[in-house]
This record gives C-alpha cells, structure tokens and sequence, in this order.
C-alpha cells in the first residue's frame, strides 16, 4: 500500500507526459479550434460576385461537391496558400470557389488581377456575416461541400502541400466518385 | 498625502475596458444591457481570452452586431447565444457548461483539493501520535549520563 503511494508521482507525471505529447505533436495548432459546423448542413448565402462573377448562390452550388475557400487581399498567410489553389484550380479536381471576406472589392480584384484568379467565381461577403455563419475566425479557411450541400471538411489557416496531399485530394477523390 | 490619494483614486478606477463602440449601442437601454451580459459571456475567437465585449477585435465587434440583431429580432438570450455555439462550437462560452466532456475541468480541480486535504489531515493526524516527550532514561543510560557528566567516562 505505501509502496503504491509512492508510485503516485510517477503516475501523475506520466498522465501529464501523454497529454503533452498529445497536444504538442506536430502539425498540431493547439490554437486550432474544433469545429461545429462539420457535417452539418452550409449556412444558405447569396453573395454579389466579384467583377464579372455570377452571384454566389448556395442553391445554385448544390449538386455537385466543391470547395469554398474563405479570403482577403489583407491576409498574408492567404498569399502563402495562393500558389497552391492556382495549382489546384489547374488539376481540376472539384470546382473552387472564393469568398471575399471583409474585404474591399476593389482590393480582392487587384489581388487576384496581380497573382491569378484560382476561383470559378468570388462572391463579396465585405461584412463578414457570411464567413460568422460558418464560423469563420480568420482567413483562409477552406469548405468541401458535398452535394446535398453538406460541409464535409474545414480547413482552418493556409492550405499545405501535405494536407492538400493526405486530406484534401482523398476526399476530393472519394466525394468526386459518389 | 494628496498624492497617496490619487494614487488611490487611481486604483480603484481600473475596470475592464470594454471595446463597444458607440455606433454599436441600441437604442433600446434594455436590449442593450441584455447584449452586454451576452457579450460579456462569450469568448472572441481570434484573442481567446477576452470576452468579446472586452476585445476590440474585428472579429469580436462583428458577433456583437450579432447578438444585437438576434436580440432586436426577438431572440431570447439563450436564443442569441446557441446561435453562436452553432457556429463556433462550445469554445465560444467563456463559462463551459457541465457536461460529460467537461468533468474534469470542473470537479478536477475540487478533486485534487480534496485528495491534497485528505493527505495533509493524514500526515498531520500521525505526527501528533509520535511522543512528545522522550521516554525516561533506562538505568544503564543514566549511570552513562552521570559519568559524563562527572568527568569519568565508563
């Protein structure tokens, strides 16, 4: 019994260790919150498009998946992500659609007229009442939707060639098959 | 001592700053007092610590104008603030309900409290049981003593 007791620490110690290492593994943002929306239903939207877009209209969206990918000309890690959306625009894969979040229109206009436009189509969504009923807390943050309009995935921050890899292009290819 | 006084003054006039603008406010004192007790309630998603009625972040003034419309559309306040938890989930409360998720976050810490009293009151209780006083010498020691004490050690 008192043998036990003083085994207590080492318990205690490695019940803390584990949950360190759990919450401390890489690729793992501690500041990454969970998400509520995932399966659920995407909140209805029916943006002005961007320059020359069509309106951006959920109902109009509905039956085939695609990505919705939340941005802004004054978001930085959106301009690290950039590159990787235009490769993704070209593969082809499920068609991406932009969000302009908070942002001027003007602004998103030069941004995409300056590094290239990956978007079938940008809807405006200037006073962000669109990305809080997604529960966006900062951008970029990507949707897959499937085509009953569910969300399927989020991705919270800048899209990376390894989540693009392990994550995104998986269920792209098992939602591109049902 | 005017100083001293100030410096008082000073003191106890630190509160919590509250970032609503006044564009923000309805014109309605009630549904305005109802907004704040939300607010003051809810997490801002982007510094994570403050209360979306503290922070001035952008994100944090948008779900104000938030609740301000649900609340101006008839929602009660349980309304207003389970339309945010859809959004964002649970992390938005600043105050986490008790639930099966959430156990060890509240009665953990009354937990370790306990185990800690519990362990004090034991290792108290078997230290007032050891003997005060020393036990009386035997007489072997006492004739020991008493040639150490006279010079003639046995």
């Amino acid at each position: 019994m008192k043998r036990l007791l003083y085994l207590l620490p080492l318990l205690l110690f490695m019940v803390l260790a584990g949950y360190f290492v759990i919450s401390l593994r890489p690729n793992h943002d501690i500041h990454e919150l969970p998400s509520a929306m995932i399966e659920k239903p995407a909140p209805a939207f029916d943006l002005a498009g961007l320059g020359d877009s069509k309106p951006l209209d959920l109902d109009a969206l509905k039956g085939h998946p695609f990505i919705i990918n939340f941005f802004a000309s004054w978001c930085v890690p959106c301009r690290v992500e950039h590159p990787l959306l235009m490769r993704l625009a070209g593969q082809n894969h499920l068609p991406l659609y932009g969000i302009a979040y908070k942002d001027k229109p003007a602004d998103s206009t030069r941004l995409l007229a300056t590094f290239g436009d990956p978007y079938r189509s940008v809807g405006i969504d200037q006073d962000g009442r669109v990305g809080l009923n997604f529960g966006v807390y900062g951008v970029p943050e990507t949707y897959v939707i499937d085509s009953t309009g569910v969300i399927r995935r989020r991705f919270v921050g800048p899209l990376t060639a390894e989540t693009v890899e392990k994550d995104l292009l998986p269920l792209l290819k098992q939602l591109g098959q049902s | 001592m005017k100083t001293w006084l100030l410096a008082a003054l000073l003191l106890v006039s630190v509160v919590a700053a509250h970032a609503v603008e006044p564009a923000e406010r309805l014109a309605n004192p009630a549904l305005e007092a109802r907004a704040r007790a939300i607010s003051s309630q809810l997490r801002c998603l982007v510094c994570q610590n403050e209360s979306i009625d503290e922070s001035g972040a952008d994100l944090a003034h948008d779900i104000r104008m938030f609740v301000r419309e649900r609340l101006t559309a008839g929602d009660t306040n349980a309304q207003a603030t389970q339309a945010l938890v859809n959004r964002y989930g649970q992390f938005v409360l600043l105050n986490p309900p008790v639930e099966s998720a959430t156990y060890v976050l509240w009665y953990g810490p009354p937990l370790l409290l306990a185990i800690g009293l519990f362990g004090s009151l034991v290792w108290l209780k078997r230290r007032q049981t050891v003997p005060l006083e020393a036990a009386p010498l035997n007489p072997e020691e006492t004739s020991r003593l008493d040639g150490l004490m006279h010079g003639t050690d046995a």
